[in-house]
């Protein structure tokens, strides 16, 4: 056992080193969402009273059902890692990567329909900071399944399983983060 | 510890430790070339970012000087800056910290080894686009890069914002590595109060690096989509006071990322060189997160003449003085410190000392600024930038010797020359001052900064200050010439040749690979000189010993 696992151990007080970084590296993004989520919101508030009237709600909703359904199937996955179920475990990441590129693709489509009405970045205020803030969001998405893609084919090769589930866990709370922020942005932007 | 850490195949490109100075040029793992690439990186952008300072001191030598005008003169003034910060100061603190956190806390490497070495690469290629972007011109907004300008000037500006977005994700990973690694790597008896005061310095840096950095990145990321995506974030007819308070609110606390590496440099030096306990460990440990936090409530000090709301401006003004407390709080106990000690004039000592003195000048001209009428009358004038030189020159900069002539030991195994050392120290503190100082009064007397000219009333204090600049560049000669002739033929110094008691000094000099062969348990806290306990008058008693046989591995 090398000597870095060995002092991380040594303590049980302290929080497993990859965990460690994975929850500093989401306090990061908190604050590079929350910058641009200011921004967004300035847009917002230096324009007229329905610039997000051209949103689709219902299929918005829709969407942000299926990223939270996402993070359940995480959830779930990384039970079943836990519990000594690695097979059960792959079949939820794998079900969490469709969900996820559905998310993308529903996503890509209401921004061809919104381009297509005249709601671009350059028409507006609240337009650029909507397309800004969410495409940013949605690039988070992306690199969550590529990421997750190399999840399934570590837990196939059998390098992330039950008795190594923490690269899991912590990839985990980066999809869950991914999830929360959506609900902050589709709050925000769509129904206020 | 072997796994996963053995060098690579000969040839191969990701390799862990140095055989070879091809090593260095490799996606390296190890933190001590990691550390020396940094260094090095760094300090080829001071001399660059330093040759565009002569160019501009050499302009504004004389009034209606026509050297250098215009929008080169813009850029140069531009780059200046920012290369200064983001590509020297920032990358050799990184450096400094790399190599010597893990061996101050007893580690064999950073927690992340490979998101350090992308760290380093990721600030090489921002340290390339920003040269492109000098090259293809047109970054002449300043450092500052205030919208509406920012947005309509050349290409060049665009490869600028590029080039920081990158830098910027090298520091968040950076500062992420170090947190992660002084919390979880510490050796067993390495409690947080033993923890040597560069380590916690590089606790607080780090908070403000994953607090500041990413809201630089959403300012940069926004100015690149109105550049090219053709949105309104920051143009005349959207909101370009929201770049200027999305920008500082990073680069305040980006002052204090670039201060408070040097404020622990200077708390690991004095104690060796002045023979005497640290005083006030406990009080310079928290005053460090005190700073950390408070950094990010006196942005708008940035923006009082911005047209912000006028009366926004008094709690900025507020806080941008109780700042100065904690850090007060430090320059007594460095004081305490050497109070009847028995010091020991090494150029690393000088600079520390004249550290002090500099910092205390900058940081009074500082408290100047942040009162708001004082501010009215000096924002953007050469008063500004006499107090962020004394800070960041008379600051960091001499912290930076400090550290690298006291380390220089540590990391290549030899001496570095002390003569040559005293004739850099020397010729750099007259030049610094005889640049620097006038310009305190050519701001008060009212001249802006940013101008490639002025009037004839300002012509022999920028002459003085321009002969000075010549000083400082003539200042780098021994300097660099000590680490060329001590690299090849300086004296061997051993594992402690300045007799301190950190962790780093229990090992060979240069340092094994892997750094400990056996981990350390650590005993006492780092600061017992003169203390009964320590009393080996040849040696000092190690704060450690190795682990006892047969545990703990």
């Amino acid at each position: 056992m090398n000597q870095v696992t060995a002092v991380t151990m040594q303590e049980e007080s302290r929080l497993d080193t990859r965990k460690l970084g994975m929850w500093l590296f989401l306090a990061s993004e908190v604050m590079f969402f929350g910058g641009l989520i200011a921004a967004a919101l300035n847009m917002k508030w230096h324009s007229p009273a329905g610039a997000n009237h051209a949103l689709n709600i219902p299929v918005t909703a829709v969407n942000t059902f299926v990223l939270i359904v996402s993070s359940t199937a995480v959830v779930m996955a990384l039970s079943a890692l836990q519990d000594g179920k690695p097979k059960t475990a792959r079949n939820w990441m794998i079900l969490t990567a469709l969900l996820g590129t559905t998310f993308l693709g529903i996503q890509v489509n209401e921004y061809i329909k919104l381009i297509g009405k005249g709601f671009t970045p350059a028409s507006g205020l609240f337009a650029g900071g909507f397309f800004a803030v969410t495409s940013f969001h949605g690039f988070h998405v992306f690199v969550g399944v590529i990421t997750l893609i190399w999840m399934i084919v570590r837990t196939t090769r059998g390098s992330v399983s039950p008795d190594n589930y923490v690269p899991f866990e912590a990839w985990g709370l980066y999809w869950h983060f991914v999830d929360v922020v959506w609900i902050v942005l589709f709050t925000i932007l769509y129904l206020l | 510890m072997a796994e996963g850490y053995a060098p690579a195949a000969r040839g191969g490109w990701v390799v862990h430790g140095a055989t070879s100075w091809r090593d260095y040029f490799k996606f390296n793992t190890d933190h001590k070339v990691i550390g020396t690439q940094y260094i090095t990186m760094g300090f080829i952008f001071f001399l660059i970012g330093g040759l565009m300072a002569e160019a501009i001191r050499a302009q504004l030598s004389r009034p209606g000087n026509t050297l250098i005008t215009g929008n080169l003169y813009n850029e140069l003034f531009s780059l200046h800056g920012t290369i200064m910060i983001f590509l020297w100061v920032i990358p050799v603190l990184t450096g400094v910290a790399n190599f010597i956190v893990p061996l101050q806390i007893g580690a064999q490497d950073m927690a992340f080894p490979k998101l350090n070495a992308l760290s380093l690469w990721l600030a090489v290629l921002g340290g390339l686009l920003m040269l492109a972007s000098f090259v293809v011109g047109g970054a002449e907004s300043g450092w500052s890069a205030y919208p509406p300008l920012s947005e309509q000037t050349g290409n060049g500006q665009t490869l600028w914002a590029l080039a920081l977005f990158v830098i910027g994700f090298s520091s968040i990973f950076g500062g992420l590595n170090f947190l992660v690694t002084i919390m979880n790597l510490r050796a067993p008896g390495m409690t947080l109060m033993r923890l040597p005061l560069f380590s916690w310095s590089m606790i607080a840096t780090s908070i403000i690096i994953l607090g500041g950095t990413p809201v630089l990145a959403a300012a940069l990321a926004l100015m690149l989509w109105d550049r090219v995506v053709g949105t309104h974030f920051f143009s005349a007819t959207g909101d370009p006071l929201m770049w200027q308070n999305l920008f500082w609110f990073y680069s305040h606390p980006a002052v204090y990322i670039m201060i408070l590496p040097g404020f622990g440099i200077i708390s690991e030096v004095l104690p060796v060189f002045a023979r005497k306990p640290i005083f006030g460990y406990k009080m310079i440990a928290f005053s460090s997160m005190a700073i950390a936090i408070f950094g990010f409530l006196v942005w708008a000090h940035h923006m009082f003449t911005s047209g912000m709301n006028p009366l926004l401006r008094i709690p900025f003004m507020l806080t941008s003085m109780i700042i100065a407390v904690p850090t007060g709080v430090k320059i007594f106990s460095w004081l305490a410190t050497i109070w009847g000690g028995r010091i020991r004039f090494t150029t690393s000592m000088l600079f520390a000392l004249s550290f002090i003195a500099m910092f205390v000048i900058g940081g009074l001209s500082g408290i100047f600024l942040a009162s708001i009428p004082i501010d009215i009358d000096v924002q953007d004038s050469y008063f500004v930038v006499a107090h962020l030189h004394y800070v960041l020159f008379g600051g960091t900069v001499q912290a930076v010797f400090a550290g690298l002539y006291f380390w220089f030991p540590k990391i290549t195994g030899r001496m570095l020359n002390e003569r040559l050392g005293k004739i850099h120290f020397w010729i750099t503190f007259i030049g610094f001052n005889l640049t620097f100082l006038p310009q305190h009064w050519l701001g008060l007397e009212g001249m802006p900064r940013r101008v490639f000219t002025y009037p004839p009333e300002f012509a022999t204090a920028n002459l003085i200050s321009s002969i000075g600049a010549f000083v400082l560049g003539i200042a780098v000669l021994p300097f660099l010439a000590n680490i060329l002739i001590s690299l090849r033929a300086g004296k061997l110094a051993g594992a402690n040749p300045w007799r301190s008691l950190t962790l780093e000094w229990t090992l060979p000099s240069p340092p094994p690979i892997h750094n400990f062969p056996q981990l350390p348990v650590v005993i006492s806290d780092p600061y017992g000189y003169g203390r009964k306990q320590s009393a080996q008058p040849a040696q000092p008693q190690p704060t450690s010993r190795p682990a006892p046989t047969g545990g703990g591995q």
